[in-house]
Order: structure tokens, then sequence, then C-alpha cells
């Protein structure tokens, strides 16, 4: 495929994606003159479908550039595989249930909620086996919390790579969580003074089991078992999940079926093998939990490229596990020069928060950047700060500000700037 | 009937018990959930923590792990460890940590023993997990420890030798340290103007061309 061929196939991508309006800087997407003005539209003559005709509603079937997606050739297999929030196509700061991306290591187990059984045990008094329905009747509470796989962004630590936020920051979410503190159950059962650690243990193929201190298991984390209202997605971990607020999302085991306490770390597969992050010198940091400051321009992006000079509007997500987001500043030239950007909407601690910055475009080409802050001082570094102490190995935590391109033609892409 | 005079018991004590002895209050129970008895735990304890505790019965040489891996393992970690297409590589990769180009396996990178069993008992075979026998479990680890000269061809693995088998990465990792090695990224007035020299575009996504289009099979998953 020679070079001009490779693009028109992107700018075929860009047109497809593109939403509604007639753009300046793109072709307009197919409009119907008998449905705008002066015509009458035919949805304002004809009766819609009546109520009740989906019992569980779905996105208006135009929407259908807002789905997940996944890089077939990261992985050997779907069962133990990655799919990624479409951030480019969402705003405000909840994800919706079947948006939020996925990633499991052994599929996705089917769970028949009548036979769903956590079990707690270890260094306890009083070993306990709760129901689905033991779990609801207790006292509940609700937290919005984001939830970043360690890996998001592992695949740009050499450079710039995917073409797009859904692909370079798309293994985030955020929603609301129903559920039980673990602290309370810990409670039930009796935690012995040598207790430490403990172990959250999935129910599925990949039995995927992760240590926690015992401090943060006691501080915030929850036994959840709704998001967004509804009962947990079965990719989510339906019926029951862990909620480690700000931690990275391998230790919120999904299909959660045991709880283990202990005195010392377990030293699993994922969190040795896999979740260590690799330096420069061929040793390895152990137990990086803890999610660092990170944001990113969802829109303009390379999957919702600009349709129009003038006024225009920057939005993008911000979030760390260190606490709430304090600022967010955004650059139009690759970093030298920044502006605080607004934030709309609920600031919550370990959530996802929206930014906005307003901008007028005379169709120069620009370098988008954002930069976010939270409330411990942190302010997210460059991609070559992080590189300069960690190297290029570490596959995982990579919080790098996140370079967009904007071209003449109102395309962005995924470039890496010095 | 024994649980709730048990729990009214448990009830009974926590407000018998001095308020000067504890520094805050006693939880409070709910009496909800079961008990688990000792047989229900023993079916789902499968967890083996670094100094083997938790390791099962039984024992496997590397020998006859060679004939379970070949059966149940080769297919997609390759005959040697070296991995068939994608699945993870076991073996080799010594010395290429802090290289350009690390190879993650077994001898290379695994730091305790219990990461490979504990792995291989809850997890392994893909798609048949928890299969395996005891002494399968064992002989098939001693035979993936052999395949990266941890342990010759004769080395009967149990919990009795456990403490035996010497990983070569085990000193290679430590606990987070970013507080203190990244304690450049805490900033209190990040700069905010004519912070850096002009910018160049040093690389581009679309030069790499890995991004799938909507076009391909296998894009949108739901």
């Amino acid at each position: 495929m020679s070079d001009s061929e490779k693009s028109a196939t992107r700018r075929g991508f860009l047109a497809g994606v593109a939403g509604a309006a007639a753009g300046a800087a793109l072709p307009a997407n197919a409009q119907n003159a008998k449905n705008l003005p002066p015509n009458v539209a035919d949805w304002t003559k004809q009766l819609g479908e009546g109520v009740g005709s989906k019992p569980y509603g779905q996105p208006s079937k135009f929407e259908k550039d807002a789905v997940r997606r996944t890089v077939p050739w990261l992985t050997a297999t779907p069962e133990s595989s990655v799919s990624f929030t479409p951030l480019h196509a969402l705003d405000g700061i909840i994800t919706p249930n079947g948006l939020c991306f996925e990633r499991h290591h052994g599929g996705i187990a089917e769970i028949d909620p009548n036979d769903y059984r956590l079990m707690l045990h270890g260094l306890v008094d009083k070993p306990l086996i709760f129901t689905l329905d033991d779990l609801k009747r207790l006292p509940r509470v609700n937290r919005i919390y984001f939830l970043e796989c360690a890996a998001n962004s592992g695949m740009e630590w050499r450079g710039a790579q995917l073409n797009g936020a859904q692909y370079t920051h798309g293994m985030v979410h955020c929603v609301q969580y129903t559920g039980v503190p673990l602290k309370l159950l810990l409670e039930q059962a009796g935690v012995k003074p040598a207790a430490k650690w403990v172990m959250a243990e999935g129910g599925d193929a990949a039995g995927m089991n992760r240590s926690i201190p015992l401090a943060k298991a006691l501080d915030d984390c929850i036994v959840a078992y709704r998001m967004n209202g509804e009962m947990l997605r079965p990719e989510q971990g339906y019926p029951v999940r862990l909620v480690v607020p700000g931690w990275e999302g391998n230790v919120w085991v999904k299909w959660l079926r045991r709880i283990k306490i202990g005195d010392q770390p377990w030293f699993s597969r994922e969190e040795t093998s896999k979740y260590t992050d690799l330096m420069e010198n061929g040793k390895a940091r152990q137990f990086t939990f803890v999610m660092d400051a990170k944001s990113v321009i969802t829109s303009p992006s390379p999957q919702a490229p600009l349709k129009q000079k003038g006024f225009n509007v920057i939005s993008g997500l911000a979030w760390s596990g260190r606490g709430k987001i304090k600022r967010v500043d955004v650059s139009l030239d690759g970093g030298r020069n920044w502006r605080t950007a607004r934030i709309d909407g609920p600031v919550y601690d370990k959530a996802c928060v929206r930014f906005y910055a307003d901008f007028e475009w005379t169709g120069e080409e620009l370098l988008l950047q954002s930069r976010a802050m939270d409330e411990s001082g942190y302010v997210q570094p460059t991609k070559d700060a992080l590189r300069k102490i960690r190297g290029v190995n570490s596959i995982y935590h990579n919080n790098g500000i996140q370079t967009w391109a904007l071209k003449a033609s109102g395309e962005l892409e995924n470039v890496e700037v010095g | 009937m024994l649980r709730w005079v048990k729990l009214a018991c448990v009830a009974l004590l926590a407000v018998a018990t001095p308020a000067l002895a504890q520094k805050k209050d006693a939880p409070r129970q709910y009496g909800v959930g079961q008990v688990a008895t000792p047989e229900q735990v023993a079916g789902w304890d499968i967890d083996v923590r670094a100094d083997g505790q938790g390791a099962p019965p039984g024992k496997g040489s590397a020998k006859e792990g060679e004939k379970v891996y070949m059966e149940r393992c080769a297919s997609c970690h390759g005959e040697f460890g070296e991995s068939a297409g994608r699945w993870p590589q076991l073996a080799q990769g010594k010395g290429t940590l802090a290289s350009n180009d690390p190879v993650k396996t077994v001898g290379s990178y695994f730091a305790h023993l219990s990461t490979v069993f504990d792995y291989i008992r809850r997890a392994m075979p893909f798609g048949d997990a928890q299969s395996l026998s005891n002494d399968e479990l064992y002989a098939v680890t001693a035979y993936v420890l052999s395949l990266n000269d941890i342990v010759d061809d004769n080395f009967v693995l149990s919990k009795e030798t456990w403490t035996k088998v010497k990983m070569p990465n085990a000193g290679g990792f430590y606990d987070d340290d970013r507080e203190m090695t990244e304690k450049a990224f805490w900033n209190a007035n990040p700069c905010m103007s004519n912070c850096r020299p002009a910018v160049k575009i040093t690389g581009h996504a679309q030069a790499v061309d890995v991004t799938p289009d909507d076009k391909g099979k296998g894009r949108g998953v739901e």
C-alpha cells in the first residue's frame, strides 16, 4: 500500500466517524433536503415506535461510532484480551455501562446469581460465606470512581503508536458503584491482629488473584454489585466485583469469589510476572498500585476531528488515584504555553472530571495537550520526563502528557514531541 | 438455630466488653452470612504463598512433567517454552531485562516459585482450569523450571523440596518508590508560559500505521 493510499483509507475512516454537521474543514455528511426547513421532516408527520418496543433501551441507530473497539494484534485470544472505551464519543464524567472497557484473562464468567458465593477466610475469627442476597441486605454505599487499567497508554512508551484517544487512553471508565464497604464484611468475620494483607480472587476461569494491603481494604474498598444503578454487567464482574478506588484496575477483581486475610502478600502471577514496572536497569517496581494523575483531550482527537473553523470547545477527561483533581491546564502549542481549563460537573475523590477549553480555530496547525494536577500537588509529567526516570520497558503506569497534532484539514494525529 | 445462639452470645460479649478496652465501639454484627465450614473452605482455598504455605500434598519430577507439558501446554507455550504465536513465553530470556527487548519468563523474571505454581494451579491449562492433579501440577511446574535450567531433569518438586528451588531473578523487584524517585512531579506552581523551546514533532502514529480501522473484522465487540 502506498502512502497516498494509506492516507486515503484514513480519510475514509475519519469521514465515516465524523458527526452530522456540515463543515468547512471536512466534507459534509450526507443530508436529506426533504427533512430540512422549509420542508417538514418525515418524523414530524409520522408516528414513531410505541412504548415498550424495547424493554431495555439502546442508543440511537445513528450512534454507531460509540462502541468499544479492540486492537486484535495486541493479544493471542479474545478470552484474554482488552476492548477500549470510546472516549472520543463521550462527554461528562460517567461512562455508560455498555461502553466501559473490558479486560478479561479467562473470558466473561456467566454466574447464576443464585449460585453466587463470596468466601471470606484466613486470619479471621469466623470464616464466612455470603450469598448475593446477603450482600444486598447489608448497609450499602454509592461512590463514583474511575477505574484505569495499569496498562492504559502502555503501547505508547516508545513513541506515538495508536491513532485515537480510544486506543491510547480508552482503558479507563468512571461509574457509580453500589455495594458494601469491604471493612464492614471484614468486621463480620473479625480480622485477627496479625493480619496485614488481603487476597482477592475471581471466580472466572483465570481465577485472578491479587494482594491488597489490609489498610486499603479497611479504608475505602467496596464489594460492589451495582454500576450506575443497575446490576454489574457480566463483563464488569457480575454479580460482584471489588472496587479499589484510585488503584490499578487489575486489583479490582471481578466475579469476586474469595477474600483471604493473611500476614504477607501472595506474589501472584498478576503482581510479579505482570503489573510490575521494569525499569531501565533491569530491576522492577512491584505493588505500584496508585494510578497517578492523568488527562487526555477526548475531542477534538484523531477519531473526533474538527469540522468547522471558528469557535470550538476542547473537551477532555482527567483523573487521579491520589485524590481529587484540582486543576487541568491546556496547551495549543505542544506545552510551551498553558492556560487553565474550566472544569464542569462534579469533582469527586478518585473520579473522572470533565474539563473544557474554548478556542477560536483559524485553520492553523496546533499541538494540543492537557496537563492534570491533583490535590496532592502532583502534576502530570511529560512522556519524556517519565522516560528519563523509568526508561521505556515498564509497560504500565504511563500517565505522560498526550499530544494531538491538529492539521489544517481538521484531522488530528497522535504525535510525539521533543 | 445454633448459629443464632452463637451470634446472640457474640452480641452479649460485645455489650459486656468495657468501653475502655477498645478504642472504638465494637463493630456492629449484622448476623448476615453463614459460617464457612472447613470442607467449604478447603474446596476453594487454592492459593499458594511464596513460602510454600498452601502447597497441596503430592509430588512430581521434571521428567514426569515433560509428558504433561507436551500434552497440555506445548501447543501454546512451545515445546521448549519458547511460545507459539503470541502466547506467553516460559523459558529463556536470561540477561535481557535491561536490554531494549526484555523477555520476561519464569526463568528470567519470576521472583518466586509460588508464582508459577499458583498460577498453573488456578488458571492452566487455558480453557481447562483446575483440571490437573496435584502430582501433575508439581511435575509440570518442575518441568517448566527445568526448561529454565533452574532444576535438573531428576528433580522432584513437592512441599518438602519447595525451598530448594532458587529463582534466578529473586532479587529483581523492589516496592513502589515513586513518591521518592519521582518527587519532582509534585509541584505547586507548574510553568504556564514560555516553558520550553520551540516544539518539534518527533514521531507520528500514522507512520507506525498499526491502528485498526472500522472495516476490519472483530473491531466492534458488542
